[in-house]
């Protein structure tokens, strides 16, 4: 039945509150963290945030009655407590997927993180959760080759792989940097990875930086018979320029790059990641930005979206954090995201830090990299976090050994070998650790040395995002 | 602190090559190997025994002892197999594998016999 036009302002929640509604499962769904402006009712704030991510205006306009807007609205269907903390709630909105163009996370974000995060009516907004139809999911390209291809390709089976970010991240020429790349690749390591800062400065080109790692590569690769990467950096401040990076690190026969997703943004991530996959190129990915963008429990983006959206975008690896090194990351929460990266079905789980079920259907897994602030002694606990399908990063772990690269590389694969072997045999690592590394010591003198040198560091701060739950 | 040691490692000497997993742990004895076998079966992995002359270690493919033993989950079976692979090739290096088919992976790869460099 058509309706008549009548201009002027009208609450939001005449339209976009639907209590009755149950989502499709085509439909998008996202879980908000609101924060109201005084006085303004949760419903209408709710109905707000779905209207202004969707379809909504703060007036009526006659163009509305052009299109079915029934159809197409954004609707809140649910408002909910967050456990242990009066000031805010969640909103759970539904979205129709004719909202969204097919294989964008670029045409999401621009809806469900754009202008509403500025809208007045609310004083914070979380972006908590979302969840992905499977419809929308299958139209993604997703990871370039995900875990069990690069394992092939890397010929790693049965472990965690063992990385290392080169330091200093600024200010060695490409010559040096190619040094401190052999060093740690000879001594054991499967990876290392250009520091997040490292495009192309004057102090160090990318084009020798490139010609000297792979040198690197090479040769480590010949002297141990192991198959060996290093994550040539192709950031950059141009698409035409990254992808020129890419085509010369594939020139040089590199089996891997890199690529900061959220500082290069995801129009530039998903056309690379597309490109790698046309490649055969693995890709790892760095998340420089995402402490800003994640870190306030009241505005922005939850990680565990962040994650999702790059698994959409496509990456093969994505930094996780580590949950017992020096960066931030409450275990459970972590654990959840860890999920989202691996798992094919991710149930919902809000011990997790989960709002919804989440299929991932046939696309690929993503590595999750645990890297910063860790060393030997962790790694039991990294063993039993992470399991097998992991990256584990030493930087100062490796590069700070008092013999240098090569001997803190053969301290981290022989850690890292023993506390495999010790949980295959059903040794519990969490709490057998400390002897499991001494026994492995006494073969391993750079073990014994590495274990001397960082016994008394640990990182002992609390969390500052922690998951949502009511107080103890 | 103690004196800075030299990373013995060279292009020139084939005992500095290494082969994945555990190959930087020294070389398994029975009873350690035994528990690995055990892990494979726990995890639902296929078996395969696999052997390779080690100046050709660095190809994907290795050569195959007869076929993976899908099923096979007794211990002593699949150590038999491994023991009877090396004595008809005791100058190679020798590999057990977990095949993971619900990963289409391998679930796990480790070198039991290392041959003569």
């Amino acid at each position: 039945m058509s309706k008549a036009y009548s201009a002027g302002v009208k609450h939001y929640q005449e339209s976009y509150w639907t209590p009755d509604y149950t989502p499709k499962d085509t439909d998008l769904l996202a879980c908000f963290k609101i924060v109201a402006q005084e006085g303004v009712p949760r419903e209408e704030a709710a109905a707000a945030v779905a209207a202004e991510s969707s379809t909504g205006t703060w007036t009526t306009v006659w163009t509305d009655l052009l299109t079915d807007l029934e159809y197409y609205k954004g609707r809140a269907y649910a408002i909910e407590d967050v456990p242990g903390d009066d000031s805010a709630y969640y909103a759970m909105i539904a979205y129709p997927i004719d909202l969204f163009e097919e294989g964008s996370v670029v045409n999401v974000i621009t809806s469900l993180a754009g202008n509403v995060f500025g809208f007045k009516a609310v004083r914070s907004l979380r972006l908590e959760d979302i969840r992905f139809p499977i419809a929308y999911v299958m139209t993604c390209n997703g990871p370039p080759h995900g875990i069990q291809v690069e394992r092939d390709i890397f010929n790693k089976y049965g472990r965690a792989m063992l990385g290392c970010t080169i330091k200093p991240k600024l200010g060695l020429s490409a010559k040096n940097y190619g040094r401190a790349v052999y060093e740690c690749l000879r001594g054991g390591l499967d990876l290392t990875k250009d520091d997040e800062n490292v495009n192309s400065q004057p102090f160090m080109r990318w084009r020798q930086r490139f010609n000297y790692v792979m040198e690197a590569v090479n040769k480590a690769e010949d002297e141990t018979g192991e198959r060996k990467g290093h994550y040539l950096n192709v950031t950059a401040p141009t698409p035409e320029e990254m992808y020129k990076r890419a085509e010369y690190a594939k020139e040089l026969g590199s089996r891997i790059i890199m690529h900061d997703y959220l500082t290069g943004g995801f129009c530039a991530n998903t056309g690379l990641a597309q490109w790698c996959r046309e490649n055969g190129m693995l890709l790892h990915i760095h998340r420089a930005m995402h402490a800003v963008i994640d870190r306030n429990p009241y505005h922005g983006i939850h990680f565990r979206v962040l994650t999702k959206l790059l698994r959409l975008s496509g990456g093969d690896h994505l930094h996780s954090g580590t949950v017992v090194g020096k960066l931030e990351g409450d275990r459970n929460a972590t654990l959840g995201w860890i999920d989202l990266m691996r798992e094919s079905y991710i149930q919902e789980d809000r011990s997790r830090g989960i709002f919804f079920d989440q299929d991932w259907g046939a696309m690929p897994g993503v590595f999750p990299v645990a890297s910063g602030g860790i060393h030997v002694w962790h790694m039991p606990s990294l063993v039993s976090i992470f399991g097998d399908d992991a990256c584990f990063q030493f930087g100062g772990g490796t590069l700070g050994h008092p013999w240098g690269n090569a001997a803190g590389a053969t301290a981290n694969r022989v850690a890292l070998e023993a506390c495999v072997e010790a949980r295959n045999r059903g040794q519990n690592l969490e709490a057998e650790g400390k002897q499991i590394l001494a026994d492995a010591a006494k073969h391993s003198p750079e073990l014994a040395m590495a274990m001397e040198t960082w016994k008394e560091t640990t990182f002992d701060f609390d969390t500052v995002d922690k998951l949502d739950v009511a107080a103890q | 602190m103690s004196e800075v040691r030299e990373f013995k490692s060279r292009l020139s000497d084939a005992n500095s090559r290494k082969f994945e997993t555990f190959s930087y742990l020294p070389e398994m004895d029975a009873e350690r190997t035994r528990r690995q076998v055990e892990y494979i079966v726990f995890r639902g992995w296929n078996p395969a025994v696999e052997h390779t002359e080690p100046e050709n270690a660095r190809s994907s493919y290795w050569y195959m002892w007869k076929l993976p033993m899908f099923g096979q989950t007794d211990v002593d079976t699949i150590l038999r197999e491994v023991q009877n692979c090396h004595n008809a090739y005791p100058g190679n290096h020798v590999r057990l594998i977990g095949y993971d088919n619900h990963a289409q992976s391998q679930g796990t790869s480790m070198v039991i016999y290392r041959g003569n460099a």
